[in-house]
């Protein structure tokens, strides 16, 4: 087991009980990156995140320095945007980067805008996050009046409004286009892509930039410590650390910055200072290795390290950095409903094959579950599931605008591969209790 | 009640200055009358779209969208409990059942003396700490069954002052100083930020 031991890049201010105030970054080394980057060209701030070879921390696994660089020459203003809509069953980092250590998510905004010329920043919060909307206000509003926000900041020529806005309740929204059109005050739903590309044309139709939370907590330090210090650690494509959630069936669950790319999913949900082991004398049945989204990963994966290209490579991703640990007591059926169920849900409704798709993925498994499952169901699910993502590959192909129907596809695809007896199981003792119907009424809800 | 008070019209056009387009306020000022009457109500709406320049259809489209904005009454308390896949794995529908049998309601229906109301939700993100739910969005870690009748009752007896009434997010919220406001940027303002144009004589 190979636990590195490198320094915490964006958790280090997480057990500090001053660390989310102004006065408690400020002494840990706040505002240093900010003071530093004004001393430089936008460029070469730029050219630091593009050396780190930041991968963007959302889902998606863009390298951010790329992405900063697609915006036309010459087109303004630009617009920064900072999804903290972190919404994807099993995430749970970006809100405590904001609860936790707001200052240094502040800090990486303005680093982002003055780099790229974003003229305004918008700083996207999960409408449910009620905490830390309140300590990112709090934080904004001490920021703006120590003048590291707003009009000439810190004396200089740079001046950005950082404008904190409230979601409602829409996992959609965490998809970039979908959060621009909520940020425009409209339904939260994806554009097409092409021609709306945020870097082309985003919030306005005017170019933007989108990026997560996590992605955007990494600046500082990369300024501070030099892009090449940041590449330093982690693998050949995937630099840094990253925050893992690891929950579900472990014995001591939690979040933990581990160094990315070198780290194994064995090190994340067995070594005493992460996850610990499966709880008690469980053994592994299965792990969601990136968040909802991801096809599911099984013993024989647990070597990977947790590492893009290595993933992708396997079969899954590692998404928004959450893992979900099940042990053998878990009902595959029963996990694979739930979260199929939720895609169903949060489907925006504007594609035929993911709102109707999803919708019936979602009433098979129920049934499949009920014990009113028929033996031609399970061919019915992948046949459903093909006209969402023709092919059932990896990575997905849709048919869709955004990857929201092919994500319910995953655990559909993983469970019935995997598990298929289980599925057959609950079909047959659907039909054994239609059989025995007219001599002893069953209650065809019951679970044996 | 209904329309915005004249202290939260005040608020709204605080809130709408910040933005290049004033519809792209229109969240936050529904978030701003639901904060007001626990709900959205039609008058509330109808306000918005004039402050934002829209129609009040528009504004109903927007916020129909939105899983948090409630149109009728609902709890003092909105329960929501989360039992996405985290939570699924170790208990949070056991416990969604045991309130549902504590107050007698099923998710989406509100207790005859107004207080409670309760919802099965996705995951809110606390998936380390499962089962785990909100309070009109505070959390709740590792909630037991006798943990959460503990709760009722300490809300019932009004000692949770700590949890605002429903609608109230964070009680904190953004002020811009005059002096310290860069502004909006609208996708009019076509000038070069004055930052991005002379790099090299900075460096120099």
């Amino acid at each position: 087991m190979t636990v590195t031991d490198v320094p915490k890049i964006i958790s280090s201010r997480f057990d500090d009980p001053v660390g989310h105030t102004l006065a408690g970054y400020e002494a840990t080394g706040g505002y240093l990156a900010l003071r530093q980057a004004l001393g430089m060209s936008p460029a070469a701030v730029h050219d630091e995140v593009k050396t780190a070879s930041l991968l963007g921390r959302g889902g998606a696994g863009f390298p951010a320095g790329v992405k900063w660089g697609l915006t036309p020459a010459d087109v303004w203003p630009r617009y920064l945007v900072v999804n903290g809509d972190e919404s994807e069953p099993g995430t749970y980092k970006d809100r405590l980067l904001m609860e936790r250590d707001p200052h240094q998510l502040i800090e990486g905004v303005l680093l982002a805008c003055y780099a790229v010329g974003c003229g305004q920043a918008f700083l996207y919060v999960r409408g449910e996050m009620a905490f830390a909307q309140e300590r990112l206000a709090v934080a904004l509003n001490e920021a703006y009046a120590a003048g590291y926000v707003g009009k000439s900041i810190l004396g200089s020529d740079f001046s950005v409004d950082v404008v904190l806005t409230w979601g409602a309740g829409a996992y959609i929204v965490g998809e970039e286009t979908a959060l621009i059109e909520s940020l425009e005050g409209n339904r939260g739903m994806p554009r097409l892509k092409p021609p709306f590309f945020p870097a082309a044309k985003g919030l306005y139709l005017q170019p933007t930039i989108v990026n997560n939370v996590e992605t955007l907590a990494n600046l500082p330090w990369i300024i501070t410590n030099g892009g090449e210090a940041f590449a330093a650690m982690g693998a050949e494509g995937s630099k840094g650390t990253r925050i893992f959630a690891v929950s579900g069936h472990v014995r001591t669950p939690g979040v933990f910055e581990v160094e990315y790319g070198v780290t194994t999913f064995r090190d994340l949900i067995y070594a005493p200072v992460y996850a610990g082991g499966i709880r008690g004398d469980h053994t592994l049945k299965a792990f969601i290795p990136g968040g909802a989204s991801a096809p599911w990963f099984f013993e024989e994966h647990l070597d990977l390290p947790l590492e893009k290209v290595a993933v992708d490579r396997a079969g899954s991703m590692l998404g928004s950095g959450a893992v979900v640990v099940m042990d053998e007591t878990t009902d595959a059926v029963k996990a694979c409903l739930r979260i199929v169920r939720f895609f169903a849900r949060e489907s925006c409704g504007k594609c035929t094959p993911c709102r109707e798709g999803t919708t019936w993925l979602e009433n098979i498994l129920q049934r499949i579950y009920d014990g009113y499952g028929r033996p031609s169901d399970l061919d019915l699910l992948l046949d459903v599931s093909d006209n969402i993502s023709p092919g059932i590959a990896w990575p997905p192909k849709q048919t869709t605008i955004c990857p929201l129907g092919p994500s319910a596809v995953s655990p559909i695809a993983s469970a019935l591969t995997r598990f298929r007896p289980e599925f057959e199981a609950a079909i047959l003792r659907a039909e054994e209790a239609r059989l025995s119907v007219s001599v002893d009424l069953p209650k065809a809800s019951a679970r044996a | 009640m209904a329309r915005l008070t004249p202290d939260n019209v005040t608020v709204a056009r605080e809130i709408i200055g910040r933005y290049p387009r004033p519809k792209s306020a229109l969240i936050q000022l529904l978030h701003l009358a639901q904060q007001q009457d626990g709900r959205v109500t039609d008058e509330a709406m109808s306000q918005i779209a004039e402050m934002v320049g829209v129609t009040s259809a528009e504004v109903l489209g927007t916020a129909s969208f939105y899983e948090m904005f409630k149109f009728e009454p609902v709890g003092r308390y909105m329960v929501n409990i989360c039992t996405n896949i985290s939570c699924l794995l170790l208990g949070g529908e056991e416990l969604l059942h045991h309130a549902e049998h504590r107050l007698g309601i099923v998710p989406g229906q509100t207790t005859a003396d107004g207080l409670f109301t309760i919802e099965d939700v996705e995951c809110i993100a606390a998936c380390t700490e499962a089962p785990c739910l909100q309070v009109n969005y505070r959390y709740f870690h590792q909630i037991t069954h006798d943990q959460f009748d503990e709760l009722v009752d300490d809300l019932k007896a009004g000692r949770r002052d700590d949890i605002p009434p429903h609608g109230t997010l964070a009680r904190v919220r953004q002020h811009i100083p005059a002096d310290r406001r860069a502004g909006a940027v609208t996708p009019e303002d076509t000038d070069v930020p004055v930052w991005m144009t002379a790099p090299e004589e900075a460096q120099a």
